[in-house]
């Protein structure tokens, strides 16, 4: 139990280069399978510990903190942890057979690899307490995230990877200039340290500018508007379960990261009273959420339409989080996690449509509810969970929301984020209308209904939105509990 | 069977029978008997809480605590009960009317049409038996949403369209106002429970109750007040048994009663007379009253003219809320059961001509009186219930509305009832004076009765039409009960 911190991370790490090692056949998918499930175990006991006995901090290699990398895991990020983890033990069954549709049969291993790679990354940046460790899985993740976009069948994923590694590089440079400045400053990378030192040279223009440049560079990251422009084509683009997997955690992660720096590591009274981050960010976040939706609206695709989606309710998480009341940041993580669910569903069903298919163009998807009606009515119900309709996840998160902003009496906010929601009833209904509502034309009336191998882990996924709709006290309970903590001083 | 088992079922029921519906789908007659059946153990149900409720009553039940305070419980009272006894009732007599209509117009998808129909069913009793507002609005929305395609059954373009007027019309204002209200509602006072004289703490700005309260009437869609009305007309192009039910009776229902609801329970009377919020809202009821019949007056499409003729009716109910007296309660309250058994007949007897005649405009009805005379009959005793002259059940409701606006000293108010009753009978009169009176312009001897199924339905409505003139008991000690 005790070394559980550093298996989260040492086994998924090892597993990719034996995936690499292995054939093109199901043996990868076989152990990434396993992997990802045995993590996830691995995960819920963690965040079990750390319900039950609060923060734990452990050395790595026995090298005590502040001199030597320390994991440290609090509720936020065993929370964090949670969502990563469960979503990689979805998407990675489902990898079994879309990916193998997907993705050229000679370079499966690689596939599984990267995959491997991407999710030790992810999980990596959540656990650990020094922010130069955090910027190495940073990249770890972004690297191989790069690569498995380029996997994808269309030749624009190709540009679509090359655009995001430009943009991520431009991001994880500002970010590790960041860190620079911070350790120019202080002369530590351990966060528990920095928040500790931080306070007594804060009026110092070198630390302004380590949070000007993080807050760039972590919002590059996160696809905070007007820094979004790499995400729609990279979701687009890249192979179904890669999209799953990236719109349902990468962008969390970096969301995770923004948190950890502002409210743990330069503190709340220094991110938000002493520098005007919640006007800036809530700004942002707002007129992202409308831009991005009205975009999402007008697009042809399905897959480009979720992404576009993304963007705005990545908005709703930093309007949340950037209120910095408990409420806020409670509606913040709590859409954290329930995004994360929706956003997975959504995407793993349009993962078997083009399994199907092979498109994921909403004009090829006429009538094709009446062929798939298990794939399209998890679409639905992630669509609602999406919109925010009452027994949905969605509806948790956006119902914090709005009494976080009615509590500091800001209703705009609170209208705003209802007429959001309308723009996303229109968008999720344009698939909705075309696949229940018209008629299937004659050459796709041989389309069968998606393999069970696909459904299963869609379902678990649907399953889980209305879940937490309807018992929130493990989600919004954890959320509410790590909110605190922020709000009441260091991890 | 229990009160609090009761409630559940009567959300159960209709569920499960849509369940029935769906498996036994290849098999028409087994489909409609399933419907027809479920429709009767509905009733049954809901009657069982009747003599409890009656008796003073008040069973509820907790189902799930979704976010701490704000559970999904469903409760009975007698408000609820009223609309949920009109709704079940005439949802079984639709049903045979259905039947008959379906079949003869031979109707595409009639499985999806009964499992919609179930499931709209379900909602509405979800609506009449609601605890808290959390709850309502939960089953609101899941009215709206079940009745889509039920609205765009004909799958046409035209449907389409006047589907996403219905469905935008109802989500924008729910979501944006009703849910803003809502959360608004739950942020000052913690709560969202149905309780007697209200949530709100003495001392609420009373700007805040004002603003709140015309969220709420607004964000109400269903209710039709001007100008969030137009989704009711564009749910026209739905299969008359559609607009019957759930254009005429459910769906509209649940708009005025949820407006009653939050009048009294939400807010309660004494905070809205006291604040002054029910102010300029009750002239934008009176107004709809108004406008609504001018507009029903120009429109020769049969059922466009039924549509706007409801906008008006509606707006007697919401007024009647607004008034926010017992008085006003008791006839907005009488005046949902009496509307819906005039509106229903209405609307069976436009079904009824578009299937035996295929008639759709009031300018085509000349003559056909001759050749239907049961189904003009029966528009008849409908159209003088709604325009509310003795012996119909209309009159009853109209009177204590009328009673509650002198009562209250607005004149003008009294002034638009009045005028409105007139214009009801310029619009609604001609139809059958048409059909009885006037030489017919072509040949219409082909033309034959109504299916039996649907004639039968049309009779048991405009007899209850005449009966609950002489016999308004039960849903004037529901309405009076309210206060007790």
């Amino acid at each position: 139990m005790e070394q559980l911190p550093a298996l989260l991370i040492v086994i998924p790490l090892m597993s990719a280069p034996l995936c690499a090692a292995l054939p093109n056949n199901r043996l990868p998918w076989l152990l990434a399978t396993t992997v990802s499930w045995a993590v996830f175990v691995m995960a819920v006991l963690l965040a079990l510990q750390v319900l039950d006995t609060g923060t734990i901090s452990y050395a790595m290699g026995g090298w005590q903190p502040p001199w030597g990398i320390e994991y440290r895991i609090d509720t936020l990020n065993a929370f964090v942890l949670l969502i990563v983890s469960g979503i990689g033990a979805a998407v990675t069954p489902f990898s079994g057979r879309s990916a193998g549709k997907e993705i050229p049969a000679d370079r499966l291993s690689l596939y599984y690899c990267l995959f491997m790679l991407t999710y030790t990354g992810l999980m990596g940046i959540t656990i650990t307490g020094d922010i130069f460790n955090l910027f190495v899985f940073l990249e770890i993740s972004s690297l191989s995230s790069y690569a498995l976009i380029s996997l994808g069948r269309d030749r624009r994923a190709l540009t679509a990877a090359y655009q995001y590694l430009i943009m991520g590089t431009i991001g994880a440079t500002f970010y590790i200039i960041g860190v620079g400045l911070l350790y120019a400053m202080t002369g530590t990378l351990n966060m528990a340290d920095l928040a500790h030192l931080l306070p007594s040279v804060s009026g110092a223009r070198t630390v302004h500018t380590a949070l000007a440049f993080i807050v760039a560079g972590v919002g590059l990251k996160l696809a905070l508007f007007p820094v979004h422009l790499w995400l729609p084509n990279a979701y687009t683009y890249a192979p179904s379960p890669v999209s799953a997997f990236i719109s349902a955690t990468a962008t969390k992660v970096a969301v995770y990261v923004l948190v950890r720096m502002l409210f743990t590591v330069f503190g709340v009274h220094y991110s938000f009273h002493v520098m005007p981050l919640t006007p800036i960010l809530v700004a942002l976040s707002l007129v992202g959420i409308f831009v991005t939706s009205l975009f999402a609206l007008s697009q042809l695709d399905a897959k480009r339409l979720l992404a576009y989606s993304s963007v705005a309710q990545i908005g709703y998480m930093i309007a949340g989080l950037s209120l910095a009341t408990t409420l806020g940041v409670t509606a913040g993580l709590t859409h954290l996690f329930n995004h994360a669910l929706m956003k997975g569903c959504l995407f793993l069903a349009l993962g078997c449509v083009a399994y199907r298919i092979g498109s994921t163009r909403i004009r090829d998807m006429e009538g094709l509810a009446h062929a798939m009606p298990w794939t399209f009515s998890a679409f639905a119900l992630g669509g609602l969970s999406l919109i925010g309709v009452p027994l949905t996840a969605g509806f948790v998160s956006k119902w914090y929301l709005i009494l976080a902003a009615l509590e500091l009496g800001w209703w705009w906010l609170a209208v705003a984020v209802l007429a959001a929601s309308l723009i996303a009833v229109a968008y999720v209904w344009k698939v909705i209308e075309a696949a229940w509502f018209r008629p299937l034309p004659e050459d796709r009336r041989d389309v069968r209904e998606a393999p069970l191998a696909l459904l299963v882990p869609t379902w678990a996924l649907v399953l889980a939105n209305l879940y937490f709709g309807i018992d929130t006290r493990w989600s919004v309970g954890m959320a509410q509990l790590a909110a605190k903590s922020l709000l009441g001083g260091g991890p | 069977m229990s009160p609090d088992q009761a409630l559940i079922l009567a959300i159960a029921v209709p569920a499960l029978g849509a369940l029935g519906v769906v498996l036994a789908g290849r098999w028409p007659n087994l489909r409609e008997a399933v419907t027809l059946v479920t429709g009767v153990i509905l009733v049954l149900v809901v009657g069982t809480l009747l003599p409890v409720i009656m008796a003073g009553g008040r069973p509820g039940v907790v189902l799930i605590e979704t976010l701490p305070g704000l559970p999904i419980a469903l409760g009975a009272e007698p408000l609820g009960m009223l609309f949920a006894l009109v709704a079940s009732f005439l949802w079984v007599v639709t049903s045979v009317y259905s039947i008959g209509y379906m079949r003869a117009h031979h109707e595409q998808h009639q499985t999806r049409f009964y499992a919609a129909f179930a499931v709209a069913m379900a909602s509405t009793m979800g609506v009449a038996f609601s605890a808290n507002m959390f709850t309502l609005f939960l089953f609101y929305e899941a009215l709206t949403i079940s009745t889509y395609p039920l609205v765009t059954h004909a799958g046409t373009e035209e449907a389409r369209r006047g589907g996403r007027v219905y469905l935008g019309i109802l989500l924008t204002t729910s979501i944006v106002f009703q849910l803003l209200a809502i959360g608004w509602t739950y942020a000052l006072t913690g709560t969202l429970d149905f309780t007697r004289g209200g949530v709100f703490p003495v001392g609420t700005p009373a700007m805040t109750i004002g603003i709140l309260y015309a969220l709420f009437v607004f964000g109400i869609g269903k209710a039709a007040v001007m100008p969030f009305h137009r989704w009711l007309p564009a749910a026209m192009v739905a299969p008359t048994p559609v607009s019957a039910l759930l254009h005429a009776v459910a769906v509209v229902k649940a708009g005025v009663f949820t407006v009653l609801k939050v009048t009294i329970y939400l807010f309660g009377l004494e905070t809205v007379t006291g604040s002054g919020a029910n102010g300029w809202l009750l002239y934008v009821a009176a107004a709809t009253i108004i406008l609504a019949s001018l507009v029903a007056m120009t429109k020769d499409n049969l059922k466009a003219r039924l549509a706007y003729s409801t906008v008006s009716q509606l707006g007697y109910i919401v007024l009647g809320a607004l008034l926010a007296t017992p008085l006003g309660i008791l006839g907005g309250s009488m005046h949902i059961a009496m509307h819906a058994f005039a509106k229903i007949t209405l609307f069976f007897g436009a079904g009824a001509i578009l299937v035996a005649a295929h008639k759709t405009e009031v300018s085509q009805l000349d003559g056909l009186g001759r050749r239907m005379p049961l189904t003009f009959a029966a528009f008849t005793i409908g159209s003088l219930s709604i325009i509310g002259v003795p012996p119909f059940a209309g009159m009853w409701s109209k009177w204590y509305l009328a009673l509650a606006t002198i009562d209250s000293g607005r004149w003008v108010l009294l002034a638009a009832l009045l005028l409105s009753s007139l214009l009801n009978i310029a619009y609604l009169l001609v139809i059958p004076v048409r059909g009885f009176f006037r030489e017919p312009k072509e040949d219409i001897s082909h033309v034959e009765e109504a299916p039996t199924a649907c004639v039968l339905a049309m009779s048991i409505t405009s007899a209850a039409c005449v009966g609950f003139f002489f016999f308004p008991d039960i849903f004037y000690y529901l309405a009076k009960l309210i206060f007790r």
